[in-house]
């Protein structure tokens, strides 16, 4: 079962390293993994896929705990949260096929963000299985590359990670009103 | 302003360091020039694998963190193996390297290894240090970090020009900052409950103590705690002295060569309790076959060893000690002698078999040497440093710990080559105890230039070398295993006594059991260290053995003298 990690690592350097050669090291094996940085500059924060069963994911999670520079993980697979792969992906755009892979890319609500004659390059958002799927449709006309981000992903709701919370003044604890949606 | 260099020092006394082993080279010569102001004694060794190795057996009989320095490239590489040791045996440790000037890291310069990378995964944690003005902070850290929680060795990689160029020191303001790290987790209320009510129901339990009482301090609390609930007491081979072998609750070693009664208890066990071990595959044998009708109880420092290989139902992530402390009030006395006799009469079979009760037959065994060892030296504040090998198995069997911290041994990486150096740091930290080396004619020549060190330190450490002419673990598998095809396991040695008189240490030979126990005692009275090269029988075995994947109860056994008549026929 694909597992989703958020991991707030100190920021400083190899910190990335350590984290990948834990992996690699305990033979845990990464789907995706994405750094960036936060609205705090002395954390990054990386959004870990892995194929994980139940206790090999207590497992991962205990093992980037020993890890001196981890501040704080989070497993949110089984929580509300949204999900976000980028991808751009360039496809062989003919004049007779253009007009089609527009019409895909706008269904899947993608955007062009170059156009050459020979060629289109889109820009998409969302979930995997969206860009699988957008990339699937497209297939047929040629893509010529493309190039993906990994995921990043973020709880839904009013209710942030322990540490964000720390920075932020304390929002009022509801439960019930804990939802919002996203495009 | 002090100088990087001076920081390092004068850091390392605040730490309450007394003693470093290091070895010089270009890119440390800073912190070297800067020795002389300082109170700290300086070992040199000969390797520096043996620095790391005498800095973890210092560590190991003290308690205190143990420091080694190298210079940069060889000399860091050279410590890999000693890191990886205490890495895997939970020793804390601090590793000081020299790296080249901040200015040509990267450059594949002389002598620069990215000994950070290196050691990635076989460090609790590392450092690489470009300014002068982090050395006190990140050597604080280090200390910090080789010590608290599950211990474990730290290196710390300081450039050149850090060591050279001069800053402000403030010790006070140079706090640890470590956000992330968080050593003392304790149980949840709810879990201790959960374990209270496994004990009490318990009928058939046993309790697996491991090197994590020795760490924690916790043996007063593991024996209050096994007397209290009347519960045997099952050790691994780190765990030996964290409760005492004459108690009456003591079983002994469990595992690949552990007494069968004491596999056979756990593997008839309704609970285990396991003491801080981490279920090593050497303890449990096949894991589907494992202690299969016991519940697990779990205490344990690191929540990374919680259900990694065994499954627990129990796990209390905490420090032993305190773990106990919370559970000591609330464990009422159950008489459970029926479970008691039962594991006793198991005991009857073993003895029959064992080697000190078979005829003497002429021949001087390895058993018979650490027994003689054990029977001279048991009243005396000794420490037994052993190598890797049968040697290091018929220790374990024969010589009898009491006390906590008596016994230093490569566990988790099996390290030849570990016991002379790692005799020379226990000394260092204990010079009032009596510091025997246990090795083989194998594991000796690995760290044996070490020799010069013990003279150079005039340091009274004890060697016996038990000597037979093989690497003979290996030898024993190739028997068992390999049909007796003993390729690469003979060993041309050369006249051990006599390397050691050209060393200036006082050497003998002895190959007669009734030899043994003069030759201990003339090496006690000795005022100097002393090499004794014991002849033993060549082609011996450590039995009883669980063969690596099969079950814990399915051990090799040696052959009883019934069997043993029938088959010389
Ligand atoms: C040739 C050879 C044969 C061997 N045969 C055997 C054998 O027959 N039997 C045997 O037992 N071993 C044997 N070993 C050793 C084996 O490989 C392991 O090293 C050993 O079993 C580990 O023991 P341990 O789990 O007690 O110690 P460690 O590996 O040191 O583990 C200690 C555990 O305690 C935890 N801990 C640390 N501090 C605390 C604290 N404050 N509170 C709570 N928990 C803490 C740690 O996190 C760790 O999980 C053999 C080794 C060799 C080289
Ligand atoms: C550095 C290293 N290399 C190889 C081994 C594999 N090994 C384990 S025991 C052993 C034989 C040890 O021989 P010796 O030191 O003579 O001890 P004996 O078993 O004969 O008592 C070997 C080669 C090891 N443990 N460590
Ligand atoms: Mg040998």
């Amino acid at each position: 079962m694909l597992n989703t990690f958020v991991v707030y690592v100190e920021n400083k350097p190899g910190v990335l390293t350590r984290v990948a050669s834990l992996f690699r090291r305990r033979a845990f094996n990464i789907d995706s993994l994405t750094v960036g940085r936060t609205e705090k500059p002395e954390v990054s924060r990386m959004t870990i896929t892995v194929d994980a069963d139940y206790d090999q994911a207590r497992r991962i999670e205990a093992n980037l705990y020993k890890l001196v520079n981890v501040l704080l993980v989070e497993n949110i697979t089984s929580e509300p949260s949204i999900v976000r792969d980028l991808a751009m992906i360039k496809v062989a755009a003919t004049h007779e096929a253009r007009s089609h892979v527009l019409e895909l890319a706008s269904v899947f609500r993608a955007r062009v963000v170059d156009v050459a004659p020979e060629s289109l390059t889109i820009e998409i958002t969302g979930d995997e299985d969206k860009i699988d799927g957008l990339l699937e449709v497209l297939r047929p006309y040629g893509v010529l590359e493309m190039v993906r981000t990994g995921i990043v992903a973020m709880r839904r709701g009013s209710k942030s990670s322990v540490l964000a919370a720390a920075a932020s003044t304390p929002a009022p604890d509801v439960d019930h009103g804990d939802a919002s949606y996203s495009v | 302003m002090k100088t990087g260099a001076q920081i390092i020092w004068e850091c390392l006394e605040r730490e309450g360091v007394k003693h470093v082993f290091g070895y010089p080279g270009g890119a440390i010569l800073p912190a070297y020039d800067a020795l002389k102001h300082s109170k700290i004694h300086h070992i040199l060794v000969r390797h520096e694998q043996g620095a790391t190795h005498m800095a973890d057996g210092y560590a190991r009989v003290s308690g205190d963190v143990g420091v080694a320095v190298a210079t940069s490239g060889p000399g860091a590489t050279n410590m890999v193996t000693g890191i990886a040791t205490a890495m895997l045996d939970s020793s804390p440790i601090v590793c000081i390297t020299g790296q080249v000037g901040s200015k040509l890291i990267g450059s594949d310069a002389f002598q620069e290894t990215d000994i950070t990378g290196v050691t990635l995964p076989i460090t609790k944690h590392n450092y690489l240090v470009t300014h002068a003005s982090e050395v006190a902070r990140t050597i604080r850290e280090a200390f910090y970090v080789a010590r608290s929680g599950r211990p474990g060795p730290v290196l710390v990689d300081i450039t050149k020009d850090a060591q050279q160029t001069s800053c402000e020191f403030d010790w006070e303001a140079a706090k640890p900052q470590l956000p992330g790290y968080r050593p003392d987790l304790s149980p949840e209320p709810k879990e201790y409950e959960q374990a209270l009510d496994l004990i009490q129901n318990a009928k058939r339990p046993v309790i697996l103590a491991g090197h994590g009482i020795i760490i924690s301090g916790a043996m007063r609390e593991v024996r209050d705690f096994a007397e209290r609930a009347g519960i045997p007491v099952a050790l691994t081979l780190l765990g030996l002295g964290a409760f005492p072998a004459s108690h009456p609750l003591n079983l002994g070693m469990m595992g690949m060569h552990g007494e069968a009664w004491v596999n056979q208890a756990i593997q008839e066990a309704d609970l285990l309790l396991a003491f801080g071990m981490r279920f090593d595959d050497r303890v449990t044998g096949n894991l589907k076959t494992y202690a299969a009708n016991a519940k697990k109880i779990h205490v344990e420092i690191d929540p990374a060893e919680i259900n990694k290989n065994v499954k627990v139902d129990v796990a209390l992530v905490g420090d032993l000690r305190e773990v106990l402390h919370e559970l000591l009030p609330k464990i009422e006395t159950i008489d459970r002698s029926e479970w008691l006799d039962n594991i006793d009469r198991l005991k009857g079979d073993s003895a029959v078999r064992d080697i000190q009760n078979l005829p003497d037959s002429g021949h001087l065994y390895a058993a018979h040497v650490i027994h003689d060892l054990w029977h001279e030296t048991r009243d005396a504040d000794t420490v037994v440093v052993t190598d890797v090998g049968q040697h290091q198995m018929w220790e374990a069997q024969y010589y009898k710990h009491e006390r906590p911290r008596s016994l230093i041994t490569s566990g988790g990486l099996g390290t030849m080559g570990f016991a002379l150096p790692a005799a020379i740091g226990a000394k260092v930290a204990r010079p009032e105890a009596e510091v025997w080396v246990v090795c083989g004619d194998g594991g000796f020549q690995m760290t044996m230039p070490e020799l010069a060190t013990i003279v150079q330190e005039n340091l009274k450490v004890h060697i016996a070398i038990i000597n037979n002419g093989y690497l003979g673990m290996v030898r024993q598998w190739q028997e068992f295993f390999y049909e007796k095809n003993y390729q690469a396991t003979p060993l041309l040695n050369p006249d051990f006594a006599k390397l050691g008189e050209a060393y200036g240490i006082r050497s003998m030979t002895v190959s007669k059991r009734s030899q043994v126990v003069p030759a201990v005692r003339s090496a006690r009275q000795h005022d100097g260290p002393v090499l004794i090269n014991f002849r033993v029988e060549q082609e011996d075995t450590v039995y009883p053995m669980v063969a690596a994947g099969a079950s814990l109860h399915d051990m090799i056994r040696r052959p009883s003298p019934l069997v043993e008549t029938a088959d010389d026929e």
